[in-house]
């Protein structure tokens, strides 16, 4: 019954966003891209519902969902990390950076920590060449990161959950 | 706060972006055109394509509705020069839009801005507000005739959408795909319509011309390219950043203005463009010889140019859209060459068949990232044979 009720409340946010922003095509990504910030993920029940309200096939959501880097259709992080691996950020030292993000979550590039709350991802150019090495966590820019202080940028993002988060993923 | 070091003497700084906007609000249309035309300005993301032709072509095409797109999807490895240009100086880009809105007659302007930028859409649209709340932007631009207004749309992390076809297709909501050409954009662009698509420096630099004039602008430059350009570059150098050069500049001058002069190599273009050797530091950069969006990357003597080569192969391989066999298939094999070499097992003839490869590849890919995408390593295996043949297993 949760499920259910869960899943009321989902349609009716997608319905909103289907109204401001419209139901013509061109509103899917940016209805896509306000779905990934709530939700950190666009699930299947998402797809269909986006589909339904644009009159398109749910397979026409997937394949864009899928073809973007920035859409996931699988549960990410609360905080997804991605770190800059072009050339100008590994000539300046990406490979340490990576190695203690890795140390310190507990987790290697591409997987997500148990308790949901940070995935760990490579990026391609983030256009901070002349700053590395760079990341992006979500939407925030870290630039001339170093081995050292990749331990506070995630302290930065554990004080959100504050002393009594809960376990698991925020829907 | 994003501190990336700006050379002092910027054209940039010292232009009143108003100033241009009302001199060609005071213009005919066709004026407008004609003073972009007259200065040559051409496409600063790096294609090269002549502004004034693009917005007259779109200006003659038929439809109710035209579009005035800037392209700040800045995906090319390497550039930072329209983040800084966004961050320091939007009212000229959006100033820009709107001069070419006028210019062809479009009354609606869309920012395609990178996923990763998203930290800079605050800004963005607080300055696109004050400009709404004195008439800068509206049902009437300064009070005239021309009705106008722009909106942001974010990308969501996808290299190929600076192309401007997959843009289109992007912003129509689909998957960011190049399209066939021609059509043009400049008529078949936004939702079929006629659609203007510059990069942001472009913009900009077609405000600074309507207010300086054409003859400001031409002053610099070689026969085919006209005026200054601001180059990204990054590095081994004392000083990377963005720096305000004429094109036509040498990359021996450049190196030397940036603190580069022991540099072994320098990538010039980016993930798509070209490496350029010791031999050739007298080349000029400019769209007739080394053509670039902005892109400049030295290597100092230490560096393992395979290890470019691979970075930069492993970038094009992830970022291609996957439509076209060449680009999709091509690039993993190149990618998979520059492993072999590294791992000393490469013989030459197989070497050679992959070069050919990668010519095959540029001569069938659709879109400019297939046919670039092997350039920087075909120009590696040209002028760094010596260093990438031969290789023990393990060593570098």
């Amino acid at each position: 019954m949760v499920l259910l009720t869960e899943r009321d409340r989902l349609r009716q946010s997608l319905a909103e966003l289907a109204e401001r922003y419209g139901k013509q095509r061109s509103s899917l990504l940016p209805i896509l891209q306000e779905i990934q910030r709530q939700h950190y993920h666009i699930s299947d029940y998402a797809m269909q519902v986006v589909a339904d309200l644009l009159g398109i096939h749910p397979v026409e959501v997937f394949a864009v969902v899928s073809f973007y880097s920035f859409l996931d259709f699988k549960p990410k992080g609360r905080f997804i990390i991605r770190v800059c691996r072009t050339m100008c950020c590994h000539m300046q030292g990406k490979d340490r950076v990576a190695r203690q993000l890795e140390t310190d979550l507990g987790i290697g590039f591409g997987e997500t920590t148990p308790d949901g709350r940070f995935t760990l991802e490579w990026a391609n150019c983030i256009g901070m060449c002349d700053l590395g090495p760079a990341l992006l966590v979500n939407d925030r820019v870290y630039t001339q990161v170093t081995p050292n202080e990749v331990h506070h940028i995630i302290e930065e993002c554990r004080k959100v959950f504050g002393v009594h988060a809960t376990q698991g993923q925020e829907v | 706060m994003i501190k990336s070091f700006v050379q002092k003497k910027l054209t940039f700084r010292e232009i009143d972006p108003e100033k241009g906007l009302r001199a060609a609000m005071d213009l005919s249309p066709e004026a407008v055109i004609d003073c972009i035309s007259d200065s040559g300005l051409k496409g600063r993301g790096g294609a090269g394509f002549p502004t004034g032709a693009k917005w007259k072509f779109c200006r003659a095409a038929k439809g109710e509705q035209k579009y005035v797109v800037c392209n700040a999807d800045e995906g090319e490895p390497g550039t930072f020069k329209d983040r800084v240009i966004l961050t320091r100086f939007p009212h000229l880009v959006f100033a820009g839009m709107t001069i070419a809105a006028r210019a062809v007659g479009a009354t609606r302007g869309i920012v395609y801005l990178r996923g990763e930028y998203t930290y800079l859409l605050g800004g963005l649209k607080k300055a696109l507000q004050e400009r709404r709340d004195d008439g800068r932007l509206g049902p009437a631009v300064l009070g005239g005739d021309q009705e106008f207004d722009i909106e942001i749309r974010m990308g969501s992390g996808a290299y190929v959408c600076g192309e401007e076809t997959a843009l289109i297709e992007s912003l129509e909501g689909h998957r960011g795909e190049s399209r066939n050409r021609p059509p043009f954009t400049a008529d078949t662009g936004m939702n079929a319509d006629p659609t203007v698509v510059n990069n942001v420096e472009t913009f900009a630099w077609a405000a600074c011309i309507l207010d300086k004039g054409p003859d400001w602008f031409r002053v610099v430059g070689t026969d085919h390219s006209v005026g200054f350009k601001l180059f990204s570059v990054s590095g081994d150098i004392d000083r990377p950043g963005v720096y305000e050069l004429p094109l036509g500049t040498t990359v021996q001058e450049l190196l030397e203005a940036v603190g580069g002069e022991n540099a072994k190599a320098v990538v010039i273009g980016g993930a798509a463009g070209r490496c350029v050797g010791q031999g050739e530091f007298d080349r000029k950069v400019c769209y007739e010889d080394v053509p670039t969006g902005g892109a400049v990357i030295v290597f100092g003597p230490g560096r393992d140019m395979l290890e470019v080569a691979e970075n930069f192969l492993e970038f094009m391989c992830e970022e291609s859209c996957g439509q076209c066999t060449p680009c999709r298939v091509g690039n993993p094999k190149l990618l998979e060459c520059v492993r072999m070499l590294k791992d000393g097992n490469c013989s030459a003839s197989y070497l050679r068949e992959i070069v050919a490869l990668g010519e095959s590849i540029h001569a069938a890919s659709k879109c400019g990232l297939g046919q670039s995408s092997g350039n920087v390593f075909l120009s590696i295996v040209e002028h760094f044979r010596e260093e990438i043949m031969g290789r023990a297993v393990g060593s570098v």
